[in-house]
């Protein structure tokens, strides 16, 4: 990989004033390189991240045709990256007005990186830098302790995309406590509902014990009331001060829960694991917001691509080439989703709203039809909004809060179905819907969830890992469920378990005649009837068994 | 061929045919469909043909902006490290982990189809991951769209078959025709063979002379050479002093008063030699009726290309294969490509295919020079319900061939009692007088790929 030359690069910085111009914020360094199929070819199994750390699954194809994005929650062939300076790839025979649009591009996407909330934890280092001290960790663990590294690499990435980004988030956005937890907060609220588990009865009493120390000592009541703990709970103190100590624990996900809490991993001899397991937890935490924010991210570069480019003044006279590439990217198939154009138009569409003052509770609350058309309040904010949607708002909330009947009558979008003709055995694809609640649940259909599990803490104190999946109506994929436990299990060092739901398949109909294509709608309908049931998987010692719930 | 199918189901009904027997029939004659060669090329059928959706995750930068794709050749590399990835997962087993490489998978590297089709060792990274094939399919195929339509109007529409076929989603079209398959296809014999430690050959000893030679010290020559045979020059002394009248009796002679002459001494020298290998001849057959239509044939074929590779290791590429395709009748096609790729359709007669075979051995003659063997891949139905054309033929192939191998890929909720073809050969009871000869395997059509090398270890062990 080399660095573009410096012609192109002078054109990239004078897109950089242009766009600052515009109003976009970031870093003045950036990272322009030309990457060739050969560079491709390596970086694309490493997620476009020069330094990621080696791994032998990255030389092997992997299949990726059950739920690939579930799976790989990241990009990998994104040209920006979201490092300090931001790295971008380019073709080396792109021509300069291409370029001028791919940089205008790529510079609402380091704008987004670094003004989205929620990248709000990536912000603070270069990942890159990060990236290559953790393959040097990696490297070095390599060649002392061989292939259990990779074993640990591989059952960390097993649950790697359970990592609780969000705790990570907020965690990043919340204010620090004003005040560390009181003594008395840490007594009635923690020692004695959680510590001591004491009955109601007796929790009141305290209370009213408290109550009476504060009345007949006043200043000095709270004193005597701690001085009589002391003397029924010793401990307390003690307790008390490592709660002090003690980092938020209780959110942690279940890498760090094993990283903190695993008995195996507490031995002498497997302590070095835990710094893996802390690089894969880093790099998937890394990639999470990308996912997130891939509808926001690409409209809002393509939003300004477009704006930025028709504005250059050094590039006229390739408008038409212009129009065709840009076409390709930023319209809306008539059959399927492109992220670039539904965010751009989703964009300009929220750019119209704030501009008329439509975002607001009077438009809300007017019910006329022709009112609502003519409505416009010249607010002029219509910028302000924007920057403000790309500095708060995730995929989720965008499409939730902006994806209104306007929008879908506008730009003649509809849900898509699918479903058989018998006559002539073709699908045929129709309008099945043109409702914007729909449409937008169809878009939500498809945004990136990972599954919501959780670990029932007091079973693992006891030594079996015991995990909640919330069942949000898909079940987990069965295949994957053995060896993943088979991973945890390994990471953990005792029996794990894992509560989830699973699908029964109901004995309807007569599926054991018919095949081929002339009852597939009978199947369809067999698919409707599907029940769920809660079932517990174990992983004990390799072996793995299920129970019904 | 359509009367000659009501023909042929009047006959059956006049053999006393139950009504489910009869609806599933009639359900595959009229299944609309030809034979036809899959072009591997899932693109939108003319005038109104549609393509299957992108979602929003499917679309990246560097494709969508500058066309730039990573190539093909990480492939190539992957074939290169094999042996490492095979050494790493034989580890694996031994630390007490499941293996992880899986092999088998036929794609087509690049776009359009046109590249050349290789063998990938690929490996998943198991996650919790929510699974959407249980929510309606209908719901899971939901898209967005736009432009002009009413609701419920239809705006396009694609070819069911296509997604469906199996031959089509597998092999692509081999620019480097024949060849490049059968190199991949070896690679993937060996993988096969080490990775799963299926059983080798026997050796049936019926040889082939090939253009091959190897040197040894066979032939004799009097007079120079390279070592004595003492034995052949004694006799040879001996013959010469009989001749001479100096041996006057055979059951008393004195050696010491024998002549020798230069002449009779005889020497082993070197010399060429005929190599002779063993041969095997192996049919493919593979029932591409209409009710095959999907994941029955993707498990068939699947198995196929693995035997095939197999067998192509075992002997050293000395394996010559023969791909025959039966509906009610069956063909002969030429390569594995056709055999691989031909779309399903029409009603099922599994005896036409062994008669086939049965022709073909004995007008050929081979069962003199070659290890004959059969593999059937079928879902287990036959028009012939109680097997009195087909078990006749099924006996006589038995007399020549090594093995035959059937495959059931039946579908997951079938009759209780299997399909027609597991029930007239279980009542045959050929299965267990021939263990050595017949193996019949019956896997649900959706039957991963450890299943099928499973079924492959019991067809062929």
């Amino acid at each position: 990989m080399e660095l573009i030359d410096q012609r192109t690069k002078k054109i990239m910085e004078g897109c950089k004033e242009r766009a600052r111009d515009a109003g976009l914020r970031f870093d003045s360094e950036t990272l322009e390189y030309i990457v060739t199929n050969r560079d491709l070819i390596e970086l694309t199994p490493k997620l476009m991240i020069p330094n990621l750390y080696d791994y032998w699954v990255h030389d092997v194809e992997v299949l990726r045709e059950k739920g690939r994005y579930e799976l790989y929650p990241s990009n990998p062939y994104e040209t920006v990256i979201n490092t300090r300076p931001a790295i971008s790839y380019y073709n080396d025979n792109n021509p300069d007005w291409l370029n001028v649009m791919i940089f205008y591009h790529v510079l609402g996407h380091i704008d987004f990186f670094q003004n989205n909330l929620f990248f709000r934890h990536t912000w603070d280092y270069d990942f890159n830098g990060r990236a290559l001290s953790d393959k040097r960790l990696i490297a070095n663990l390599r060649a002392e302790k061989g292939r259990w590294v990779d074993y640990t690499i591989e059952f960390t990435r097993g649950i790697d995309n359970l990592v609780g980004y969000y705790n990570e988030l907020s965690r990043v956005h919340r204010p620090a406590p004003a005040r560390p937890d009181s003594r008395l907060d840490y007594y009635f609220d923690v020692f004695l509902q959680t510590v001591k588990g004491v009955r109601t009865h007796e929790y009141v009493k305290e209370v009213e014990r408290y109550n009476r120390c504060k009345k007949e000592l006043g200043g000095l009541g709270d004193q005597a009331f701690f001085s009589e703990i002391a003397a029924k709970h010793p401990e307390f103190e003690a307790l008390y001060r490592k709660h002090l100590t003690r980092k938020d624990g209780r959110r942690a996900d279940l890498i760090q829960f094993l990283i903190e809490n695993s008995p195996f991993l507490q031995k002498e001899d497997n302590r070095w694991m835990r710094s893996i397991m802390e690089v894969v937890h880093g790099a998937s935490m890394f990639f999470q917001p990308q996912i997130r924010t891939k509808i926001l991210n690409e409209g809002w570069a393509s939003y300004w691509h477009e704006r930025l480019f028709l504005q250059d003044d050094r590039i006229r006279g390739h408008e038409v080439e212009f129009a065709r590439v840009n076409s390709g990217v930023t319209v809306m198939p008539r059959v399927g989703l492109n992220p670039y154009a539904l965010g751009m138009l989703l964009l300009y569409h929220v750019e119209e709203l704030a501009e008329k003052g439509r975002l607001s509770y009077e438009f809300d609350s007017l019910a006329d039809a022709d009112k609502r058309k003519i409505f416009d309040r010249k607010t002029g904010q219509g910028k302000e909004v924007l920057f403000k949607v790309r500095e708060d708002f995730s995929d989720f909330t965008f499409i939730n809060s902006f994806v209104d009947q306007d929008f879908i009558n506008k730009h003649q979008l509809f849900v898509v179905g699918r479903r058989l003709n018998q006559q002539r055995m073709v699908w045929e694809y129709y309008v099945r819907s043109r409702k914007a609640e729909d449409y937008r649940q169809m878009l939500l259909d498809q945004l990136y969830h990972p599954p919501h599990i959780q670990i029932d803490r007091a079973l693992a104190a006891e030594g079996t890992l015991y995990l909640v999946h919330h069942f949000e109506g898909k079940p987990l994929v069965a295949d994957f469920i053995p060896n993943t436990m088979l991973g945890i299990e390994y990471l953990w060092g005792g029996p794990v378990k894992l509560e989830t739901t699973e699908a029964v398949a109901s004995p309807v109909g007569q599926p054991g005649i018919g095949y081929g294509p002339s009852d597939a709608g009978e199947r369809v309908d067999l698919q409707k009837q599907v029940q769920f049931r809660r079932v517990v998987y174990t992983m004990q010692n390799r072996k793995l068994s299920k129970q019904d719930l | 061929m359509d009367q000659q199918l009501e023909r042929l189901l009047d006959e059956l009904r006049l053999g006393g045919l139950e009504p489910a027997q009869e609806k599933l029939l009639r359900a595959e004659i009229e299944g609309a469909g030809v034979h036809g060669i899959a072009t591997g090329e899932s693109g939108p059928a003319e005038g109104g043909g549609i393509r299957p959706a992108r979602r929003a995750y499917d679309w990246h930068d560097l494709p969508v902006l500058q066309d730039l794709f990573p190539s093909a050749n990480p492939f190539l590399q992957c074939l290169r490290s094999i042996d490492e990835l095979l050494e790493r997962d034989n580890q694996r087993e031994k630390d007490g982990f499941p293996r992880k490489i899986r092999v088998g998978r036929l794609i087509k590297p690049g776009k359009g189809g046109k590249d050349k089709v290789v063998v990938v060792p690929t490996t998943v990274e198991e996650k919790f991951v929510h699974d959407t094939s249980t929510t309606p399919q209908d719901d899971e195929k939901a898209s967005g769209g736009s432009g002009e339509g009413e609701e419920g109007e239809v705006i396009g529409e694609q070819p069911v078959r296509e997604e469906t076929e199996a031959g089509a989603g597998g092999a692509g079209q081999g620019q480097g025709g024949p060849h490049e398959m059968e190199s991949s296809a070896y690679d993937l014999g060996r993988i096969l063979t080490e990775k799963f430690q299926l059983p080798n050959l026997k050796d049936k000893g019926k040889k082939r002379s090939f253009t091959r030679y190897t040197y040894d010290l066979t032939d004799r020559h009097r007079g120079f050479g390279q070592v004595l045979d003492k034995k052949a020059t004694l006799r040879q002394i001996l013959e010469t002093n009989i001749h001479l009248g100096n041996v006057p009796d055979v059951d008393d002679i004195d050696p010491s008063r024998l002549l020798i002459s230069p002449d009779d001494m005889i020497y082993r020298i070197l010399s060429k030699e005929k190599d002779y290998e063993s041969q095997a001849m192996v049919f493919f057959l593979r029932d591409y009726s209409g009710s095959m239509s999907g994941k029955p044939t993707e498990v068939v074929v699947a198995q196929h290309v693995l035997i095939y590779s197999w067998l192509l290791y075992q002997y050293a590429r000395q394996v010559e294969s023969r791909f025959v395709l039966h509906d009610t009748s069956a063909k002969e096609v030429p390569d594995f490509y056709t055999y691989y790729n031909s779309k399903v359709a029409g009603g099922t007669l599994v005896a036409s295919a062994y008669r086939l075979v049965n022709e073909i051995v004995d007008k050929e003659n081979l069962q003199r020079d070659y290890n004959i063997y059969v593999f059937h891949g079928t879902d287990g139905d036959d028009f012939d319900t109680d097997g009195k054309e087909m078990l006749p033929e099924l006996t006589k192939m038995m007399q020549y061939a090594s093995r035959v191998g059937i495959t059931v890929a039946k579908f997951v909720m079938g009759t209780p009692d299997g399909t027609e073809m597991e029930r007239y050969l279980g009542k045959s009871h050929l299965l267990e007088q021939k263990p050595e000869l017949l193996r019949m395997d019956a896997m649900p059509q959706d039957a991963d790929e450890a299943r099928i090398i499973a079924g492959i270890k019991k067809l062929i062990s």
